[in-house]
């Protein structure tokens, strides 16, 4: 194989440090200990999510319902508490409803062979409705005091560094371990390089695939676990937002090529740095909501340029229907 | 009894049918129209006063904004696309559209065409950076989807209230909107006349095909020269200009540019899309089903407000919908040509007395023999499937190959070969006319020619269509066997309607008569079917009187004999029947007699499960094919037998090694040259003394040339030639 001269992932550092002089020079604010532990909160559930869909992309696949499971979850244990049940039941609850749709969209995907762009699109969508229709009387779920005893998961800094953080590296930590020396993380690699060649050693594809979207889901609530408990509610409106695109925009930007196949924890963690600097930037400049989604919007689409230029797609193995 | 009743039963009762019209395309938009019609129904009984106009009239203004998002869409996805960004330029059109309206006081027909040219420009985006660029739609539409929704925000903060302040005066604007003619709305009439041409497009057009093509496979069609990249690019700016097409019907009906139109309407539409059967891999679609799906989605998303659901439950019931119609799709295009092959094969209720004896000390006049075993090979190795063998008056030796070549072998000893032509299909069997072209029986594709320097030509591939068959039966799916009578006609056999080439031993298990003989006049340059409902119709030749064919049915196990002119025209008789085995080519012998083949010998088991059709039917829906019963193709022999249907000669190959099927013969200059189907040689038998006429050339006999001295053969072609120009 031809050796790359600049890999995506050194191109993305150099790019972040670029901009990160920049703004440091530009904006007074931006290089300060308190912004700078600011931005890495505000990116870290997003870096968590990411966390969750790169395993799924390394496994050739996107989940589009990361944040009705982000969202739908969490409130969900917030809502039941709120209405009087003891914590290890709402928490049984949040985490069955998590494996549920974990498991419709590894089944629809593996099994039924729907292209998991549309069986996670519909799942999200089912997801967030039901969590509109039938969950969630108040747009925002508030966070119970109930609920202190476990508020340690989202807040209360430890060595000046926020809990999200926190909680981020260790996910990370985790992730790192199940990908890199687990052999479901090298099976998941197999399935997204060529998941037909996975399947004719003997892998056992389908099982690992429902295994990659059920993880995903828990991942997810956990971040929806992390975020509830850092701001003290949980705001079910942002499955609306845009904020699916935050994450794809990690990983692609990260270096995990939507082929699948390759990517490590380390390109998730670029990624999230990239992203933390350019919408912090953003912020600081005063640039507003939809100006912001409009410059994302073109990152996301030159990065996808890019992706598209450096991983080309194999006709031969790619599925039906993976539009 | 009860065979006959069963015969009757399996006679009579068309079960073909179900297996014909499951294959047709038009099925599957049978289902999504059929579930529309099942929704209309519920709904009425559920919500009072659903169908009456006001309510029609209001969901037809619906439908048909929707209905253009849906269109275009849908040609999207046919392509091999997606767009989800539809939601979010339906907003920018809508707005673009109010404020050429509104603020700038344009005339309506210029606020329209640059609306539309609007639209164009957005889809344009998505069709450059997915046609051209390659991206992946489904991720590109999602982002600009968001680039769009957010211009949006970002203009209407700016211009809402210049729009909200201004109204225009316009009678066509409001006709445009709240119109209606006959009490339709006006939307309704473009949106049907859009819809109408857009089936035609897709389904009767070449540009159509060419966009149902990329979607099927786009590597094929780029192989096969379709500008795939530009079609593909060209399919988003029809998505753009349909969306903007809907967005101003919107924009003239509510005048509004509120912050959330268009939010969702994306799922709304690709709902639609695949609910009408429309798929997500693309290739398969038509317009028709994205009208259907798009009145069942709206029709259930009204009802369902109408009986008072809030806002998530309807989320929830689009996003059921989609992934049960995707789910469903997804099973159907991967199985589809399984059910579908289950489905087809129908066997019917044959019935043959037992087979006479083959046994060596049977004593019949079928007994075996080891007369084939010295046959001299032609071509082994060389050559695969030469169904039918032909010589002309120069010795020259051709053979069709599974290839669609023509191979000529040259004498004396035919080791040295060449492509004589190319034609493409398989080649069958084959006669010379008067002036030495050679007509081919093509499977799949119908009878060509190829005149002595080799042109290429189409003779016939169409024949009448009958009225009471499912499958169009005028295309010709495999002509098998042909001769031509004196006034040029060609006689031709077409072994069945019902399969294609490589599947021909699928018929023998239906054994159904789906064959026909089929005539081509050169006068008229058409064919039409003579005789229908022949099993297996196979070999044809021109009996000695000149005024009738010779014709073989392989599953029937007759000869028989058609009357195409004299004083019996028109009639039939069976010359040879209950044969041990399946006949195929008919040719003359020098003795004035015929050659025929048995490309296989019959099986009692066969001849017992043809008379149980259920039995067979089972088992094709049951049995993975490569199992099934199929009939012994592999042993054959050659006979001779006279006008009267009485066997002469006997010729077989015991150990079946140089000629386990034989399917033609041809006897030239005292020999007998022997093809097959599935053998890859051809085989040179030497005539014993006596038994033929050692200057025999069938051709030249034909057309009544004088061939006993071989160096005056040119010069009689010589005189032949001037005696036409003469006499023309």
């Amino acid at each position: 194989m031809k050796k790359q001269v600049f890999s995506q992932q050194s191109v993305v550092i150099l790019i972040s440090l670029v901009m990160a002089t920049g703004f440091a020079i530009f904006l007074p604010a931006f290089l300060t200990v308190l912004n700078v532990v600011a931005l890495l909160q505000n990116v870290a559930i997003l870096g968590i999510l990411s966390l969750g869909m790169a395993i799924i992309v390394i496994g050739r696949g996107i989940d589009f319902s990361m944040v009705a499971l982000l969202v739908v979850p969490s409130g969900l244990l917030l809502q039941l508490v709120q209405d009087g049940h003891s914590i290890p039941i709402a928490l049984a609850a949040a985490f069955a409803l998590a494996l549920v749709f974990g498991l419709i969209n590894g089944f629809l995907i593996a099994y039924v062979e729907i292209s998991p762009l549309f069986t996670t699109l519909g799942t999200g969508i089912f997801l967030a409705g039901m969590g509109q229709a039938v969950f969630f009387p108040l747009d925002v779920v508030p966070w119970g005091p109930q609920l202190n005893s476990m508020e340690w998961i989202g807040s209360g800094p430890i060595l000046q560094i926020p809990k999200p953080i926190v909680m981020f590296v260790l996910a990370a930590m985790a992730m790192t371990f199940f990908l890199r020396k687990t052999r479901l993380g090298s099976y998941v690699y197999a399935i997204g390089d060529n998941p037909h060649g996975a399947r004719t050693t003997g892998i056992p594809t389908r099982p690992v695939i429902v295994f990659m979207y059920v993880l995903a889901a828990m991942i997810a609530t956990y971040a929806g676990l992390v975020m509830a408990a850092s701001i003290h509610s949980m705001p079910t409106r942002i499955y609306n937002s845009t904020m699916i695109y935050d994450v794809i925009l990690i990983v692609i930007i990260g270096g995990i090529g939507m082929t699948g196949g390759r990517g490590r924890v380390s390109n998730v963690i670029v990624g999230t740095v990239l992203i933390g600097i350019l919408l912090n930037g953003m912020t600081i400049l005063d640039v507003s909501y939809s100006a912001q989604n409009v410059v994302k919007g073109t990152v996301l689409l030159i990065a996808l340029l890019f992706d598209t230029y450096l991983n080309p797609r194999n006709e031969d193995t790619a599925q039906q229907g993976d539009v | 009894m009860f065979q006959n009743i069963l015969e009757f039963r399996y006679k009579y009762w068309p079960d073909h049918f179900l297996g014909e019209i499951l294959a047709k395309r038009w099925m599957e938009t049978a289902v999504p129209v059929i579930i529309l019609t099942c929704t209309v129904l519920w709904l009425t009984s559920v919500i009072p006063g659903f169908l009456t106009l006001a309510s029609i009239s209001d969901i037809l203004r619906q439908a048909g904004e929707v209905g253009l998002v849906v269109l275009g869409l849908s040609l999207v996805m046919i392509v091999g696309g997606i767009d989800l960004s539809v939601g979010s330029m339906f907003a920018l059109s809508n707005l673009c559209a109010l404020y050429l309206m509104h603020v700038l006081h344009l005339p309506v027909g210029l606020a329209v065409v640059l609306t539309l040219a609007f639209g164009a420009v957005l889809g344009a985006v998505n069709g450059i950076l997915v046609g051209y660029c390659r991206l992946r739609a489904f991720l590109t539409t999602l982002i600009t989807l968001i680039i769009y929704r957010s211009a949006y925000d970002l203009l209407i903060f700016r211009y809402a209230t210049e729009i909200a302040g201004n109204l225009p005066d316009s009678m066509i604007w409001d006709f445009l909107g709240i119109g209606s003619i006959l009490g339709l709305p006006t939307v309704a009439y473009v949106f049907a006349a859009i819809a109408l041409f857009g089936h035609i497009f897709l389904t009767r057009m070449r540009k159509g095909w060419h966009i149902n093509a990329i979607g099927g496979s786009r590597r094929s069609a780029f192989n096969s020269g379709i500008a795939v990249r530009r079609t593909v690019a060209l399919c988003y700016v029809a998505s753009g200009v349909l969306t903007a097409m809907g967005a101003v019907f919107f924009a003239s009906r509510l005048s509004s540019a509120g912050g959330d139109i268009g939010v969702g309407l994306e799922v709304t539409a690709l709902t639609a899309a695949v609910l009408g059967g429309i798929s997500l891999g693309g290739g398969r679609g038509n317009a028709t089903k994205a009208v259907a799906g798009t009145f069942i989605v709206l029709l259930i998303t009204n009802g369902l407000t109408n009986l008072g659901f809030a806002g998530g439950y309807n989320r929830m019931f689009l996003a059921g919908i989609l992934l049960i119609s995707a789910a469903i799709d997804f099973r159907w295009v991967k199985n589809k040509h399984r059910i579908v092959s289950r489905a087809y094969v129908s066997p019917a209720y044959h019935e043959l007395p037992p087979a006479p004896s083959a046994k060596i000390d049977s004593g019949t006049v079928w007994a075996l023999n080891d007369k084939l075993k010295d046959v001299y090979v032609i071509g082994e190795g060389e050559i695969e499937g030469a169904e039918d063998v032909i010589l002309d008056r120069y010795d020259n030796l051709y053979g069709g190959s599974r290839h669609g070549d023509i191979i000529r072998f040259f004498p004396p000893d035919y080791k040295r070969w060449e492509i004589f032509a190319h034609i493409g299909g398989a080649p069958l069997g084959m006669a010379f006319d008067r002036d030495d072209n050679l007509h081919v029986c093509v499977g799949g594709m119908g009878v060509y020619r190829i005149t002595p320097d080799r042109k290429v030509e189409m003779v016939t591939d169409e024949t009448n269509r009958s009225i009471y068959s499912v499958n169009d039966d005028s295309r010709m799916r495999l002509a098998d066997d042909l001769d031509i009578v004196d006034d040029g006609r060609i006689f031709f056999s077409e072994a069945t309607v019902r399969y294609e080439i490589h599947d021909w031993p699928i018929d023998g298990l239906e054994a159904r008569g789906n064959g026909r003989i089929i005539c081509y006049d050169p006068k008229t340059k058409k064919s039409h079917t003579v005789i229908r409902n022949l099993i297996f119709p196979n070999g044809v030749c021109v009996a000695n009187n000149k005024q009738s064919i010779l014709f073989s049915e392989t599953w029937g196990c007759t000869v028989k004999r058609y009357w195409f002119d004299g004083p019996n025209k028109g009639k039939i008789e069976i010359v040879m029947e209950n044969l041990p085995g399946y006949p195929d080519n008919i040719n003359w012998a020098s003795d004035g007699n015929y050659w025929m083949s048995l490309l296989g010998m019959r099986s009692p088991a066969l001849d017992l499960a043809w008379k149980m059709p259920g039995f067979r039917k089972r088992m094709a829906k049951r049995v993975p094919r490569d199992e099934w019963l199929f009939p012994n193709v592999n042993i054959g022999c050659v006979l001779k037998f006279n006008d009267k249907g009485e066997v002469l000669d006997i010729l077989w190959d015991l150990g079946a090694k140089n000629h386990p099927q034989i399917t033609s013969m041809r006897e030239h200059r005292g020999y007998l040259f022997l093809g097959g189907l599935s053998n890859n040689r051809i085989g040179r038998y030497k005539i014993p003394e006596g038994q033929c006429d050692p200057d025999y050339v069938q051709y030249d006999r034909r057309w009544g040339r004088d061939t006993a001295d071989p160096s005056s053969r040119d010069e009689v072609t010589n005189q032949n030639k001037i005696k036409k120009k003469v006499e023309a």
